[in-house]
């Protein structure tokens, strides 16, 4: 794992260790650099500490043990300057269903500093990047999954961000919507440069979007490099011609703890989960 | 706080209509950045009531019962020292603070509700210190404050109260509704901060509204308590606000000063108290 911390980086994590006070530890002595301008996958089962990493990168979480820098600056004694430098979707689809998607998007180009003589065109690109241009005035409660997910993208996107972290994006949405969002995550991206650093535990989108990898488990990274290059060295390891996906390269390095799912830190993440599939339907 | 680096960005053919996406917004000066969340939160407020107006009317209804029928009631009777002004007046500015107030004290059910439903996670990541999303907050509550106390002076004026039309007496009003409900909302989230769901928080708002309420002179004067109700009601923020109003709408002497450096301070201690427990509804 790459140990010097050059200021090119996105993110840089090292020794990154963060415990619940009720469920006990989720991320247990995280390295981790994300280069500038990659997609970044981490990947891994509910429970594995993704999510808790993400908040602990996103300055959500404090960092008790470890060291986070986004683009160099420390988050915790360089929170604002770190949050100007994100775009971050959580897991849950968080639009406000009160509001239309416009001023959903507005509200962020507000809190972000967007001077008023270019607020309107901003939003409007933005709306207009996750093709909701047209359904912009609808209230937001109106959205389908797919929209709520794609308008929550353009409340990220409205500040030009240079790293955009997305927890989950397509958990709980229907294929046709999934590659909707990736879609336009995927055009952002190469217009903009940005780096993007995902989370998922979808192997398959990680494998067709993602630069790179980590195989996260038990709130430690058990693997890492482009999905083309994990899947090749199970190949080489195991011999024989059938071709390894990134699951089995995950069977690989977790090994039989990948089925004991019962820990109780899990329970939050879960039940988030089927809140989000529940109100998408 | 540092500005953010302006980032390099490559220039695309791709960027079609979407020049502004590539550029970050420059970080305001840190003494601008309360101000401009407070209006963002106050917009965010007026966008959701032009939405959805049914709370304005639903919430009118029950200051009209107050004022109609408790307030005829007892001018009728005539048994509370009001100082030879008719109980219906007394009782208006009354009314006003406490039906802005059960609208503050229930805000942090909103604040529960984003967090549950990822859009305070979303706001914490955003530029924006605690303090100054709390005090968004807070005058966003106000807000709907201030629009509840404008339907209750109409209401209190349509059963002929005498009220002061003196618009900076009435300015001073609308001030002195402003910072009791961003008192009482900070309360609010200050609560949420520590029960952290909306069934606790709506057991506590429901037990300590009516004794906020009755601790106070909004019905009676205190002159007219036991010893230890004035007690109460001295540290209650309520009885000052109703003080505020109350001289400022009836025209009466009053210790304005007085009044509205507790409703000051108060509210500076409720955005201090909220913006401390906010972190804990990241977690």
């Amino acid at each position: 794992m790459n140990e010097e911390h050059s200021q090119e980086d996105a993110v840089t994590v090292t020794g990154l260790r963060y415990a619940f006070d009720r469920t006990g530890t989720a991320v247990d002595g995280l390295d981790l650099t994300v280069r500038s301008g990659e997609v970044f996958g981490l990947l891994g089962p509910n429970g594995a500490g993704k999510t808790t990493a993400i908040r602990c990168v996103t300055t959500l979480l404090p960092v008790p043990a470890g060291m986070v820098r986004v683009f160099g600056h420390d988050v915790t004694t360089d929170r604002m300057a770190v949050r100007r430098l994100l775009g971050y979707v959580p897991q849950q689809l968080s639009a406000d269903g009160g509001l239309t998607g416009r001023e959903n998007v507005a509200l962020f180009a507000r809190v972000f500093d967007v001077p008023r003589r270019e607020r309107a065109d901003r939003v409007a690109q933005a709306l207009q990047a996750v093709g909701l241009a047209e359904a912009a005035d609808r209230m937001a409660s109106t959205y389908s999954g797919g929209m709520v997910r794609r308008l929550e993208l353009a409340q990220a996107l409205v500040s030009a961000p240079r790293l955009l972290i997305l927890d989950e994006p397509t958990i709980g949405l229907d294929p046709i919507a999934r590659t909707g969002v990736w879609d336009h995550i995927m055009a952002i991206r190469a217009a903009s440069g940005m780096t993007v650093l995902v989370t998922t535990h979808y192997m398959d989108e990680a494998d067709q979007y993602c630069d790179r990898v980590a195989l996260m488990h038990q709130g430690r990274v058990r693997a890492l490099g482009t999905p083309r290059g994990l899947t090749d060295d199970l190949r080489a390891r195991l011999g024989g011609d059938a071709t390894p996906t990134l699951e089995d390269v995950f069977r690989d390095v977790a090994g039989s703890g990948l089925d004991d799912q019962g820990k109780g830190g899990e329970f939050r993440d879960v039940r988030r989960t089927r809140r989000t599939a529940s109100r998408v339907g | 706080m540092s500005a953010a680096p302006a980032a390099p960005r490559p220039a695309s053919a791709d960027a079609d209509g979407l020049e502004l996406l590539l550029v970050p917004p420059r970080s305001r000066p840190a003494w601008r950045l309360v101000p401009a969340r407070v209006v963002a939160m106050c917009v965010v407020e007026l966008q959701k009531l032009r939405h959805d107006r049914t709370e304005l009317y639903t919430r009118a209804i029950q200051p009209a019962l107050w004022l109609l029928i408790f307030g005829e009631t007892f001018t009728r009777i005539n048994v509370i020292p009001t100082g030879g002004i008719p109980y219906r007046d007394y009782l208006a500015p009354g009314i006003i603070a406490q039906s802005t107030m059960f609208i503050a004290i229930f805000y942090g059910i909103h604040i529960i509700w984003e967090r549950d439903s990822g859009v305070l996670t979303k706001l914490l990541v955003t530029p924006t210190p605690r303090a100054a999303l709390v005090a968004g907050k807070a005058f966003a509550a106000g807000v709907k404050a201030i629009i509840q106390a404008v339907v209750v002076v109409l209401i209190a004026a349509l059963l002929g109260v005498s009220l002061s039309p003196n618009p900076a007496r009435l300015l001073g009003v609308l001030a002195a509704v402003l910072l009791g409900s961003a008192f009482f909302s900070c309360l609010s989230m200050t609560i949420a901060g520590i029960v952290r769901t909306r069934d606790r928080l709506m057991g506590i708002g429901q037990a300590i509204t009516m004794p906020l309420f009755f601790a106070s002179n909004a019905l009676y004067p205190t002159a007219s308590m036991p010893g230890w109700l004035q007690a109460i009601s001295s540290i209650n923020p309520l009885t000052y606000e109703v003080n505020a109003l109350r001289g400022l709408l009836l025209d009466l002497p009053a210790r304005l000063p007085l009044d509205f450096a507790v409703l000051l301070v108060a509210a500076a201690l409720g955005i201090t108290a909220a913006s401390a427990l906010l972190g804990r509804l990241s977690r």
